[in-house]
């Protein structure tokens, strides 16, 4: 869906802003958003672009920096912790040669970590696009990337 | 069984997206009830069973509801509190994922007895199912005329609308929240005014948990005094505990107050996993008390959760075992927090690198009496002076290992200085 | 009113007051660091916390109402060690090598550490260094040195209603910047300077052109000659410690002498020369069917403004040069001829309250002969304080000296241009004589005076009701521009100064602005007006003289060549 369209979804009120910013995102495969459209939505709301700015700086889930196809965010907050989640963020460094924070250099996956994904009575657990995926184990993380690799292919 | 599912009883039992599964188990019954009845006498009912918030701080319901009802002006607001963000509890999602209208028919309930006029789920970006959930039950509750305008053909009014959090911890603080509703990043404001006078748009505002508004029907439906009677005096009612860890048994648990720790861990979670010993236990999240395996004895209650000064009540359980040591623990916490601040405020912005570093030096064995007495002053200071519930609660888990465990502190100090 | 106890002393205050109005009333002092008497409560710094009695943790003063009954300790040892930690935790991430900052010994977060006697700081420096935004004539952000107080946000967003500035991030990541973590000349920066007055320390500052000044006086083949803006004379006197209100004028003039300047001129002279030229333009369009309203375009942040928001409105505005400008025009022709110098060999300084003088000087249009500069250097009233320090001068006790001729001769009408208003009754004075052909009985226009944020007056001309109105900063600026561009507009002519109560309370003043200094220099300003032996622009002897000399008549071919000029529509950098 375009800008335009997803804008005139809603009123110029400065309050829609962060429902714009997630709907808007939601749509872009690099699930990144340009300074040109920060100013196209800042001129849609009669807002300054540094405000509309700051309001992407401050969530996790809303960005500037273009990712891969596919956002692989861990949990690796204390009941995955304490459940092997550093074994299943090293296999994903593996099978993806990058640390968290990074992009493979086809574009197809950026692996970071996320907060709590509240699934930890089945940790430990990742979320992909924001499917999720729990009880992991190596094995299971593998299964998993290579289903994707083979999506995109 | 220790186990009392009044609030949960109908979680894996009907299905959530099937309005007509809530109405046959008695959904919407007492709304339907409380609209023939008094706002007033409804209020008295809430107060008669001494809820207290679900979200972790455990404030009297009844007087944010009585707050909202006092104030005058054509619009008033009623959020439900969805970002659950805290690390390690699961139990609002288990509850919109489950019985998604026991909540919409909660909010209804305060709205009425608050006359309210509108209402947000506000829901962590992280929940996608919970959200998807809660969309359809609203719409199903639309097109039973449940919400929007003159709902069952009565005089009230009342709609929600679904917001989605955009990834930050702190919006679960209420003008946090109320900030991010308004599209903007989640700081919060000065208090006073406080929400029920001034909150979303200005306007007045309530804001309860997700479990806390789940309980509601339930109150309304069995009368305060009765709702009263389960329980223990300071903590009435029944608690949804989110067990984690290594535990046999992970879940969602639905107690009554007063049961023991060792119980739910040992009785619901069927003990340590694989067979290992337990070292510590983190009470309500990243921001809660870190205590060992001798207080396992204490009571869940408000009252003796108060000592912590944590949003310890939200009751989560994370039972960790011997294989982790508490500064793998408190260094997964500062790191939690750090990243979570939202920097408007000086002890919280710069306190939790400086926590980190001086962790480290326990973690490399170079730490000396000084950086002893630094961490438990910072972690004090950012107790006392931080501006709101994360900087306040984060250095929970310092403070209490340094009372619980100090032997592991001075165990990593440099062995030339002891 | 409340009782309360404060440092077991019992307390009667206003019902209302926060514990830090209630302390500082009864002289009780509380440190604070992100508090700034005409902004909001931002409560972020944490430094102002006190105890309170019956309550767990520490409550800001600044922030907290008081209440009957309150018992407040403002130096227990738990408040003292929390205000030390957090203070640390400040300079721990924080450019603190003081002496090479322009803050030092001005520095608020300087100052509170010394009062704090923090002599060590137990926590490591977690700075890490980020570039200097230094890409323009006017400002200078050193981020290392920001301490996230939020004032410089509050003052852009809520005082001018600009906004360029905010906090992006999160986190000990925060920082204040503007989108993008652009520069402020790709953004709509106005370079107003409000931020950089009210930075409690060196993040936000005035580029300084002390050296290029210094440089000059001391080449032997420059002529080098200074204007003296008319709000420096009621606010140079506080670089010296003096009061603020404190009317300096003659003292400025000798002090500039020392310095080495080979003339001293009052730009107040050209201020006369406006109101005759701006005068004449609003009879002109007022009588021929011209652009209304019109607007005043003495401002140079008022002007960024509009080319920037609102480039609808340009034909609004007063084609007039500002004052400054005027003298740069006629100092390198009028005057470099009159003195057989060359051009090039003359070289302008300015003394002004203003950062957005800076960028003004360096606009392409302001050049009377090509590839120079009218005005080669701006500097604001803060740099000349340093100037004075640096060569040891004893401002106070100064003897007085008249300014220089041709430039010296002024009116009141001009040195009313400092305050907000003042453009607009000195205007008035002028066209009200001009067009009525009658003297004004009273020439005090006091509607415009002072700090509303919109003041209005109606006048006669030719027996006609106008309507003429002034805007106090950016915010109200807006306003105006908002109904102008609507066409809604009831006025004939509106003053825009873009500094909260005009260049009195500009951004390159002394430090320590706030509401009082603002009313004491206004004070002072209307006192020289009302000392001043001719108090109308048209009645300036000098001005006269040089319409007969030089520029034949208001908005003739030479006034229109070296006193006007012409605005664009443009996106922050300068497209010109």
């Amino acid at each position: 869906m375009s800008l335009e369209s997803i804008l005139s979804k809603f009123t110029k009120a400065e309050t829609n802003l962060l429902e714009i910013l997630l709907q808007y995102q939601e749509t872009k495969t690099d699930h990144a958003i340009t300074e040109a459209e920060v100013g196209q939505i800042a001129a849609y709301l009669g807002v300054t672009e540094t405000k509309v700015a700051s309001v992407i700086s401050f969530y996790t889930l809303l960005s500037m920096k273009p990712k891969g196809r596919y956002v692989i965010q861990v949990c690796k907050n204390i009941p995955c912790f304490v459940n092997e989640q550093t074994a299943i963020t090293r296999t994903l460094e593996k099978i993806l040669g990058i640390h968290a924070g990074e992009t493979t250099a086809n574009n197809l996956f950026t692996l970071e970590y996320t907060s709590c994904l509240g699934c930890c009575d089945n940790a430990p657990a990742m979320r992909i696009d924001g499917k999720i995926y729990a009880n992991l184990t190596p094995d299971k993380v593998k299964a998993i990337i290579s289903e994707y690799r083979g999506r995109s292919s | 069984m220790i186990e009392m599912r009044l609030v949960s009883k109908r979680c894996g039992i009907i299905n959530p997206l099937s309005i007509d599964d809530y109405q046959k188990a008695d959904g919407y019954e007492t709304f339907r009830k409380a609209l023939a009845r008094d706002k007033i006498k409804l209020i008295e009912e809430i107060e008669k069973s001494a809820l207290r918030g679900r979200g972790g701080a455990g404030f009297p319901v009844h007087l944010k509801i009585m707050g909202l009802a006092k104030e005058t002006g054509p619009v008033k607001y009623v959020i439900c509190n969805a970002d659950e963000g805290e690390p390690g509890n699961f139990k609002d999602r288990y509850l919109m994922e489950n019985d998604p209208h026991a909540i919409i028919e909660g909010m209804l309930i305060t709205a009425y007895m608050a006359s309210a006029t509108k209402g947000f789920i506000y829901i962590r970006g992280e929940y996608n199912h919970a959200y998807n959930t809660l969309e359809w039950a609203i719409a199903e509750a639309r097109r039973l005329k449940l919400l929007g305008d003159a709902i069952l053909d009565t005089e009230f009014s009342f709609d929600i609308e679904l917001r989605s959090g955009g990834g930050s911890y702190v919006c679960g603080e209420e003008f946090a929240l109320i900030e991010s509703i308004e599209g903007k990043p989640g700081r919060t404001r000065v208090k006073p005014p406080f929400p029920t006078q001034k909150g979303l748009y200005g306007l007045p505002t309530l804001i309860n948990n997700v479990e806390t508004f789940a309980t509601i029907p339930l109150i309304i439906k069995m009368g305060g005094k009765a709702y009263a009677r389960i329980g223990t005096k300071s903590s009435t009612g029944t608690k949804l505990i989110s067990l984690s860890g290594n535990v046999n048994e992970k879940g969602v648990f639905e107690i009554p107050f007063g049961v023991t720790i060792r119980q739910v861990i040992e009785e619901l979670g069927h003990g340590v996993a694989n067979g290992r010993k337990l070292k510590m236990v983190q009470l309500g999240g990243a921001c809660g008390p870190i205590i060992p395996e001798y207080m396992l004895d204490m009571m869940i209650d408000f009252e003796r959760f108060e000592e912590f000064e944590s949003k310890t009540g939200a009751g989560a359980i994370i039972v960790i075992d011997d294989r982790f040591d508490i500064f793998d623990i408190l260094m997964n916490v500062v790191g939690f927090f750090e990243h979570e601040s939202c920097g408007k405020c000086t002890p919280c912005r710069e306190g939790h690198q400086q926590l980190r570093i001086i962790l480290q030096k326990f973690i490399d064995k170079t730490a000396g009496v000084k950086d002893l007495v630094s961490l438990e002053s910072l972690a004090r200071v950012m107790h006392q002076t931080s501006l709101c519930g994360l900087g306040q609660t984060s250095p929970t888990a310092i403070i209490s290992t340094l009372r619980y465990f100090r032997d592991d502190y001075i165990d990593r100090m440099d062995s030339l200085i002891l | 009113m409340v009782n309360l106890r404060i440092n077991n002393r019992e307390l009667a205050v206003a019902e209302g007051s926060t514990i830090l109005e209630a302390a500082r009333t009864n002289n009780i002092k509380i440190p604070t660091l992100c508090h700034y008497p005409d902004l909001g409560i931002q409560s972020d710094c944490r430094i102002c916390v006190v105890e309170i009695e019956g309550q767990k943790g520490l409550a800001t003063s600044c922030s907290t109402i008081v209440r009957d009954g309150m018992v407040v300790k403002t130096n227990s040892p738990r408040v003292l060690n929390a205000r030390k930690t957090i203070t640390e935790l400040i300079l721990a991430n924080h450019d603190a090598n003081c002496t090479a900052c322009p803050k030092n010994l001005s520095c608020e977060l300087q100052s509170l550490a010394n009062k704090l006697g923090i002599d060590e700081n137990r926590f490591q420096s977690v700075l890490t260094l980020s570039p200097l935004d230094e890409g323009n004539p006017a400002l200078i952000r050193n981020p290392n040195r920001c301490i996230k107080c939020g004032r410089c946000v509050d003052v852009c967003k809520n005082i001018q209603g600009v906004g360029v500035l905010e906090l992006m991030g999160r986190s000990h990541h925060l920082k204040i910047v503007p989108a993008f973590d652009h520069c402020l000349s790709d953004l709509f920066c106005t370079y107003c300077g409000q931020c950089a007055a009210v930075c409690p320390v060196g993040a936000i500052t005035e580029k300084d052109d002390t050296d290029i000044v210094w440089r000059a006086l001391n080449h032997h083949d420059k002529h080098v000659i200074v204007q003296v803006a008319p709000a420096i004379r009621v606010s140079l006197a506080e670089e010296a410690n003096m009061n603020p209100g404190t009317v300096c004028t003659g003292k400025i003039v000798t002090a500039l002498k020392l310095l080495g300047f080979d003339q001293v001129f009052d730009t107040d002279f050209t201020a006369d020369l406006t109101i005759i030229e701006e005068g004449n333009e609003l009879i002109h369009r007022l009588t021929s069917g011209g652009v209304l309203p019109m607007m005043t375009s003495c401002c140079p942040g008022w002007i960024n403004f509009a080319e920037q928001h609102y480039p609808e409105i340009l034909p609004h505005i007063s084609s007039c040069k500002s004052p400054q400008q005027m003298f740069g025009a006629l100092a390198k022709t009028y005057y470099a001829e009159k003195m057989g110098l060359e051009p090039a060999n003359v070289f302008v300084v300015s003394i002004m309250p203003c950062t957005a003088k800076k960028y003004e000087a360096g606009r392409k249009e302001m050049r009377a002969n090509e590839d120079l500069p009218d005005v080669d250097v701006v500097l604001t009233t803060r740099e000349l304080g340093k100037m004075l320090r640096q060569m040891g001068i004893d401002f106070a006790n100064l003897a007085e000296t008249p300014f220089d001729d041709p430039f010296g001769i002024t009116t009141g009408a001009a040195a009313i241009f400092g305050a907000s208003g003042g453009v607009m009754e000195a205007a008035l004075r002028t066209v009200y004589e001009v067009v009525n052909g009658e003297p004004l009985t009273n020439l005090d226009f006091t509607d415009v005076r002072g700090l509303d944020g919109v003041k209005e007056t109606v006048v006669k001309l030719a027996e006609k009701p106008y309507r003429f109105a002034v805007a106090n900063n950016l915010k109200n600026a807006r306003l105006m521009a908002e109904a102008v561009k609507a066409g809604t507009s009831p006025y004939a002519f509106i003053e825009v100064m873009c500094c909260p109560g005009g260049c009195i309370g500009g951004g390159g003043q002394p430090y320590g602005t706030i509401t009082k200094t603002r009313l004491d220099r206004i004070k002072a300003t209307y006192q020289v007006d009302a000392a001043m032996p001719i108090r109308k622009s048209h009645e300036n002897p000098a001005i006269a003289k040089l319409y007969q000399e030089y520029l034949d008549r208001p908005l003739g071919e030479q006034s229109h060549n070296l006193l006007h000029t012409h605005y664009h529509a443009r996106r922050g950098k300068p497209n010109n």
